[in-house]
Order: structure tokens, then sequence, then C-alpha cells
């Protein structure tokens, strides 16, 4: 067996040390080591997104990862999407536009959204397509994924949406009581 | 949208947040693969390499010398179980092969068969103990089509098989033709009419074979389990599955445990579609556990989940259909042979139950036969055996519409089946909403926009899928504050827990947040089938109706005993109790909560049903329209746009109804054109991780445009149909003739892949130059 190794890096923008054996994957440490099981394995093998997660500002396949390379890094997962008890945009959007069925690839889907809006906030459709391509969903068919992330980047530029087919995403997707006890606090 | 509401209600069609919904965008949600519990080890399973092979031996005492390995197991560690043929929910399961699956014997059957097991300290250990395993195995000679595996001289998977003529699919039949060896477990036969004079009366026909890959669920979460087994042989198990009482049932088989011993706590599920409806680590889990005397923990990796879970069949079909000038069908003739992996038990007979279900045909023949092979047992997939059966079938029914010079809409609206016609299998529908998926699409605007442009066709296809009833329990908890929980045994896969805090809110007059569902395990909750079969919603939503009505009962009868009237004398209206005749203030549901420990006590409702036995379950029609690109170079299909037109009953959520049938068209879509498993001539799989296996991309497909077309479930309390299958039973075929009408080729085999289209389209090109040629001479 392989000697552990201590890993300093930033998670969630909290200072972290770990202890991880030089084989283990980041997502491994994530969920095994750390107790941040948000992040999902579906693959292994980088083909499936539900591991994603930021890296400085890229999101990255975390199972395709050492958890030694996290070493100096400033890594994002889903646990530290929401601030406090206020959802981000794009979370609360993917739950108005009941984006997730069974749910398992939510947070990679959440993490290469948040990395894409960060980087491009007024994306196309076929730029959130693209964005999105390297996360699988069997659920959905993609189509509430691709409106929710539209109406977020629409909702945190101080626009509403529009998407494919001309159709507005109707603003009373979601009953206004529990919208607003969603909206609770500020977005990021 | 607020026209999706119907007047009478005023929760049921609105589209609240699901209650499960933050839990699940800040990675909350507990799947199975994370839960943990002190000591806990970890499991892993050795696999057969080989296709077929005889087991001669298995050495364990290297793998069990390595620190950190706690047990050890293999077939010899399972009881023996008879074969007994058990109606388990929706499943028929013969126990003594689901044993076999679970853990090989003396023989090895499937790539990827489970040949031993091990738990250590941690994976990495228990991988490396899984190396020092010693099999001895003597390859033979692999089986891998139905086509092989029927022929006289294939070799036989299994000796004690014989081919036998099922009157229906859980009867055992009388033996058909001579006692011997068959790789052919199962047939089963509809007839009615007068197939040669219906095809005399024929102006067309039109005869084809098709072939489908075998194709995988594709659920993102692997298959885990994680067991506990007590000092006092009490075993629990904790894992992600469509049926927590199905694992008890079938875990108690594999280990001939009693299922009182056994308790099952389902955690979230990440995707199914009934490949999470049976059972492959959980009995493994529980007798590692038991030699180990620690938890132990089990998760697939995909490789595992591609060779060994699911998959659903690859079919072979012959189809002759005929029928007149004017559109009418006149006969048909069908057969079809389903892969049912290593052991019996493919969806044969609801797929010939279902294909040409959607129409009225006077002289029909069809037959269905359960093939073995060497490949993994299949597992139901989102209306199972319906998609294969009716891509062959929808495909020469859109040969036949265009022979006749009619609109393939207008084809299938001269044969559509209505309230009262005989299915394929002859029970008459009752009340349908078949004609009415064509209308909507036929009107749609999709539909009425021609589609313009080089390469470019537009395909329509028809489906129908039975919908499953079976049993629920409901359980709904009246709280102090006023607020209600609602218990029931159905894991939520795709959003049934919103419709149930939907149907309570609605039944008690109160806000949708005031309800929290809970999903309980198997001992804290009468029995409830699986997930599955777009049953969910239907018939535990059913118990839920009940279970509140139940409540709202006790309450008028709370509400009487504080008023010193009869129960008769109060009614219930708006939310609000109050004397008939106003001789006491109204009280609300939160006001009379208050009062119910000086009443006697917490009020709480409760419900069974059976929603099959009450013919409660509503049959389910889908139309889906999609227009297709094809690159003439490289034979990449792109799909431009795509239209769903389903009879959903009415829709409890519609957000989450759309969702499923965008979802079933998504799944139909990668069907269509690229999945499928490639095994090489050894009849190892190829193809075992998602860059080779090749489901839909976001940017492989349109937004999927959804028509919920609702004519109301005559036998539901709130008209709901089940909506969760039938979605995927259409867009084959509406592809195939999407990619006719661009490129002029008909497809006979799926997936329609970029390399099988482009050698379809070259041979067609061959063909048109020499028929030119020989006409320029």
């Amino acid at each position: 067996m392989a000697n552990k190794v201590i890993v300093e890096t930033t998670i969630n923008g909290d200072p972290v040390e770990l202890l991880c054996e030089p084989r283990q994957s980041l997502l491994e440490v994530l969920r095994d080591v750390l107790e941040l099981t948000g992040s999902k394995e579906g693959c292994l093998t980088g083909d499936c997104g539900a591991c994603t997660v930021v890296i400085d500002g890229r999101p990255v396949c975390s199972c395709l990862m050492l958890g030694v390379e996290a070493a100096g890094k400033n890594v994002s997962t889903i646990e530290g999407l929401a601030t406090g008890a206020a959802l981000h945009v794009l979370q609360r959007k993917f739950l108005e536009h009941a984006s997730l069925q069974c749910g398992i690839c939510t947070p990679g889907f959440l993490m290469s959204a948040k990395a894409l809006l960060d980087r491009n906030p007024n994306p196309t459709e076929a730029e959130i397509r693209y964005a999105l391509a390297g996360n699988l969903c069997r659920c959905t068919g993609y189509d509430k994924i691709v409106r929710a992330v539209t109406d977020a980047a629409a909702t945190m530029a101080g626009r509403s949406s529009r998407t494919a087919h001309g159709g507005a995403v109707p603003a009373e997707t979601a009953s206004g009581m529990v919208s607003e006890m969603l909206a609770k606090g500020e977005d990021k | 949208m607020a026209s999706d509401q119907s007047p009478e209600f005023k929760v049921i069609g609105t589209r609240p947040v699901r209650p499960d919904g933050v839990d699940k965008v800040t990675g909350r949600a507990k799947y199975g693969a994370d839960y943990t519990l002190p000591g806990m080890l970890h499991g892993k399973v050795l696999r057969s390499p080989h296709a077929h092979a005889r087991i001669r031996s298995i050495d364990v005492a290297r793998a069990l010398r390595l620190p950190g390995v706690k047990a050890i197991v293999t077939g010899a560690d399972f009881p023996e179980v008879k074969g007994v043929m058990a109606q388990v929910g929706e499943l028929i399961v013969n126990t003594h092969y689901l044993s076999l699956n679970v853990m090989a014997r003396d023989k090895a059957l499937y790539d990827g068969h489970a040949v031993a097991a091990g738990a250590a300290t941690s994976k990495h250990i228990a991988e490396e103990a899984l190396e020092l395993i010693e099999v001895d195995y003597e390859a033979l000679p692999p089986v891998m089509t139905a086509e092989e595996a029927m022929r006289p001289d294939a070799p036989v998977l299994l000796e004690e098989l014989r081919t036998r003529l099922m009157a229906h699919r859980t009867d055992p039949g009388a033996l058909e033709g001579p006692d011997r060896a068959s790789n052919v477990p199962g047939h089963i036969r509809f007839e009615r009419g007068d197939l040669d004079a219906g095809f005399r009366a024929a102006d067309y026909v039109v005869e084809r074979e098709f072939t489908t890959a075998t194709v995988h669920q594709g659920y993102i979460e692997p298959q885990n389990a994680l067991a506990v087994y007590d000092a006092d042989e009490h075993l629990t198990i904790y894992c992600s599955t469509q049926g927590s009482f199905n694992v008890r049932t079938l875990t108690a088989s594999v280990l001939a445990m009693s299922e009182g011993k056994i308790r099952v706590v389902p955690a979230e599920i990440g995707g199914g579609f009934g490949g999470k409806t049976t059972v492959y680590l959980e009995p493994v889990a529980a007798l590692l556990a038991k030699k180990s005397g620690r938890p132990v923990k089990m998760v697939m990796t995909r490789a595992e989940v591609l060779r060994a879970t699911g998959p659903t069949s690859g079919i072979k079909a012959k189809v002759k259909i005929g029928a007149r000038r004017d559109g009418k069908i006149t006969a048909a003739e069908v057969w079809l042979a389903y892969e049912a992996g290593a052991f019996p038990g493919s969806p044969f007979a609801p797929g010939a139950m279902c294909t040409l279900a959607p129409y009225i045909i006077e002289n029909l023949r069809i037959d269905s036969y359960d093939v073995v092979v060497n490949r993994p047992k299949v597992a139901a997939y989102r209306a199972p055996g319906s998609p294969a059966s009716a891509f062959a079938c929808e495909c020469v029914l859109d040969e036949l519409a265009e022979k006749c010079r009619l609109d393939p809409i207008e084809f299938r609206m001269r044969n559509a089946a209505h309230e009262g016609a005989p299915q394929p299998a002859g029970p008459a529908f009752k009340k349908i909403g078949f004609a009415e998926t064509l209308a909507a699409i036929r009107d749609s605007d999709h539909y009425r926009t021609p589609l313009n442009g080089p390469f470019r066709g537009r395909g329509v296809a028809s489906g129908f899928w039975f919908n499953g009833g079976l049993q629920s329990s409901a359980i709904v908890n009246i709280h102090g504050d006023g607020s209600v929980s609602v218990v029931t045994g159905s894991v939520d896969i795709g959003g049934t827990r919103a419709a149930q805090a939907m149907i309570v809110a609605e039944t008690l007059g109160i806000a949708v947040d005031e309800v929290r569902p809970v999903v309980a395990d198997t001992d804290a909750i009468g029995h409830t089938d699986v997930t599955g079969g777009s049953r969910t919603a239907l018939a535990t939503g059913m118990a839920v109706y009940e279970a509140s009505r139940d409540a709202r009962d006790q309450l008028i009868g709370r509400a009487a005993k504080i008023w010193d009237k009869k129960p008769d004398e109060v009614v219930f209206e708006q939310g609000v109790f109050r004397p008939v005749d106003g001789s006491a203030p109204s009280l609300n549901l939160r006001q009379l909560a208050g009062r119910l420990a000086r009443t006697g006590g917490p009020v709480v409702g409760r419900a069974t049903v059976n929603a099959g036995a009450v013919g409660a379950v509503g049959n389910a029609f889908a139309t889906v329209c999609i227009d297709v690109e094809v690159d003439p170079d490289t034979a990449k299909v792109r799909i431009l746009r795509c239209t769903i037109a389903q009879d959903v009953g009415r829709a409890l959520h519609p957000a989450y109804v759309e969702g499923q049938l965008q979802g079933a068209v998504a799944q139909g879509v990668g069907w269509a054109l690229n999945e499928e498993y490639f095994y090489d001539q050894k009849g190892t799989l190829r193809n075992f991780g998602l860059l080779d296996y090749r489901m839909p991309t976001c940017l492989d497909l349109p937004m999927i445009e959804t028509i919920m077309v609702e004519v109301p479930n005559p036998n539901h309390p709130l008209g709901v149909r089940g909506v969760g299958e039938v979605g995927i039973v259409p867009p084959m075929a509406a592809v195939a003739s999407a990619i006719y009408r661009a490129v002029g080729v008909r497809m006979a085999e799926l997936p329609m892949s970029a390399p099988r289209l482009l050698k379809a389209i070259i041979e067609n090109r061959v063909t048109t130059f020499d028929a030119q040629a020989t006409a320029a001479k």
C-alpha cells in the first residue's frame, strides 16, 4: 500500500489540509476522505460529468484528477454553490424549470453551468449546449436544463429570457409562494 | 401555466417546486453510494471474462491471505434455490435463474457474469484481492444472437430448457415440438380472423425483416448496496432501487431467508428506467456482511453496469402487412424473437401484445419467442418489449402509407383503435386517446410548418404501452400545527413526491408546501410495488388520494364532536370545516389540528390500493414527429425538430409530465441512432464505457416539444394515466421514416448509426446508378 500524502488545498473558499493515497482520485478524496458526497460517481472515465467540480475557474471531471493534484488549487464543489441558506440563481432556476428528475447528474450540470456563466454571462443556446455536452443526463432530454441555464443567465443580467422556437420561458413555472421561499436572501 | 389547470382544481395542474428539490441542487440528497457506516468494508465482484464457460474450480486461498481482506464468497456459499415462477410486482421471476444470475455456479453464461466477490477494508484492497482469486474455466462456444441460438445445432446454454407455447406470460405452457434441450424457452401467439383472406383483400402487401441491437437503460448512477447483517440474523439493506419491497422479496429468495428478517431502506435513486427493479449486489453484500460480521458496501463501476446489468433485448422481426388502396389494413403477420440474455425472461410477450395495438386489424397473427443467448440477462427497460416491435411494424406502416399515397397520420387515423376495439391479445380497450394524439400532431405548429432543404426529412410514428397498476400503501399524518406528512413506499425517481404532496394539498385544501412527503422503508409502510410501469403517480397517487380523504373524514368527525353534531351535519369546503346550520364559527385545518388531542388523539389517514384489480390503469398512447438532416458524406443524422403528443389522462404536475415525455423521446433517439452493444467473436463486450456506448448529449438534441393530450382515465379518481414509458416507443420508427424522406433509404436495422447508414446510402446510390445505366442502354 502506498504511503499517504498531506495535501494543502482550498475547497469552497476554505483552506483544507488532508491526507490521501497518491492513487486516490480527487473524486474519491472529496467523497470518501472529506465526506463531500455531492459530487457523484457515474463512470470514473470522464464521460458522464456527474463528478464535475470547478478548479481555478475551469470545469473538471474530478474522477480524472488525482487528489494530490489539488494541492495549491482552488476547488469549488456543489456544496459551495449556495451562499449560506440562499441558493445560487442556477439552483433556483433548475428547481423552477423542473430541470431534474432523478437528480444524480444535477450537481455536475450545475458546476458546468456555473463555470460557463462565470466566463460567458450571456451564452446562446448553442453555447450552453456545447458547454454542457460533457454532462450526461438520462432523464430529461436536456430541454429543461438548457431552459434553466438560459433563464439563469437572463436573471443574473436582469433580462427576461427567450428560448428555442420563440417561446418565452413562462414566469409562472413555479408557484409564487415557493419561489419566495427559495429566494430568501441575496443571490451570488 | 394557467392554461394547464382545470377549474375544478386549485393545486393539481400547477407547477410547484418539488419538496426534495433543495436537497438535490445542493448535493445533500443521499443516494445509495453516499451511505457509510462505522466499520464498513468495501466489496467488489469478480466477473467472468468468458461469454460461455464451465467453471471447473475457484481457489480463493491467496486472496484471503491479503492483509485487509475479510471475506470472500463464491457460488458455493449460496443456497440452492428451486425454480419457482414468482410474480414480483411487474416482474415474472424464476428464482432459480435469479440466484444463478446473482452468482454463477457451474457455468458462466456471459462476459461479466459474477463468479466470486470479496470484502476488504478499502475498495482498492478488495480489487487487489479479486486479482488473486484463481478460476479455472473451460471455455465453451458462445451463442450471441437469437438467430444463432434458434438453430437446431446451436450450442445449448441451459440443458433443462424446453420450448413451450404459453397461453399467458406466467403460464409454464405445453411442450412444443420434441422434448429436447432448447434455447427457446417461450413462445406466445396471438391470432384472429383469416390471414390468407386478409392478404387477398389487400391492394398492397409489404414484407420486411428488422434487427435491433441490445441497448442499456443508461441510468447515470451505478447499482449499489450496503448490507448490515446483525448477530440476531436480521439483515438491513440500504440501496438505490425502484422497488424496496422487490429487493426484500428477491433477496430473501436468493438467500433462502424469511422476508420478515430483512429490512430494505431505499436511498435516493439516480435513474432506473426498469433496470433497478431486480437484485444484483444486494444478496452478495448480505453474504459478505454475514461472513465478515461487518457492514459491507458495494458499488458497481460503469463497466460492471454495462457488462452485467440491464440491458434490454435486441430482436429479430419479420413483418408482413397488407392494406387496401383506401388505407384500411386488411391483415398483419408478425414474427418476433427477443434475446433474453443468459436466462429466460425477455419482454417477448409484452412486445407481441403492444405491436400494432394502436390499430384495428381483423386478420392478425403475432408469434413471439423468448431466446437465451450469452449476453447479460435483460431487465425491464421503459415499456419493455414495445419499442423494438413497434419499430418494425411502424416502419412497414410508413411504407404502406406511401404506397396508398396517404399522409402517414391520415393512414394511421383510418385504422386507429378506439374505446371498445380489441387489442392484439384480445381484451377491448377502455377509453383511450390514441386518435387524439394523431390529431394533436397533425394540427401542431411543427407538422404544419413545411420542412425544406436538401437531405432533410420528416417522420411520424406511434406507440402503445399498457401501464402498470399494482399495489400501493399510503399514510397521511395530520400534525398539531395543521401541516401534513404523507408516507408511501414509492421510491421517487422523477418527482412523484411532488405529485403526492399536490394530491394531499388538493384534497385537504391546504398549500402544497404544508405537505411533507416521506419515502419509508419496508418496515415502516405497507407493501408497495415498484416505481415502474408508469404506475407511481397513478396507483400510489390513488392511495394518497384515498388516505387524504380518510383523514378528511376523520377530521369532519372531530369537528362534529367539538360542535356536538353528527358527522353529516358538518361540511368541508375550500379548506374549511363548518356546521351546516352555521351554529358555530368555522375551523380551518390548522385550528382543528390544534384540538385533536382533546377530541380523541392524532388523526392518521390510511389507504391501500391494488390499482390493476380495480381497473384503474389507463392505457397510454403517443405519437412522435421528428425532422432530421443527414450529412450525405458522413451519414451523420442531426435531429432538427422533435414533437411528442401523448395522452396523459390528467397532468398532476405538468412540468414533470413534460419531463417524462422529453426524457422518453431522448432515449428513443439514442436507441435509433447510436446505442448498441458491440460483442467480438468471443462474445466479449467491447464498448463497456460511456464514451463508446454513446448516449445522446445535449448537443445531439434540440428542444423537445410536448403536447399533453388529456383524455381523463375514467377509472381513476383524478383521471390520471401513467405517463412515464410510452414516449420511448415511437421515436425509432419516426427517425427511420425521416431518414427515408431525407436520403431515400429505408433502414431495417437499429441503431441507424453513421457507418450503417452510410453503407445503405452508398448501396442505394450504386443500385440507382445501375438502374439508370441499364435504362440508358
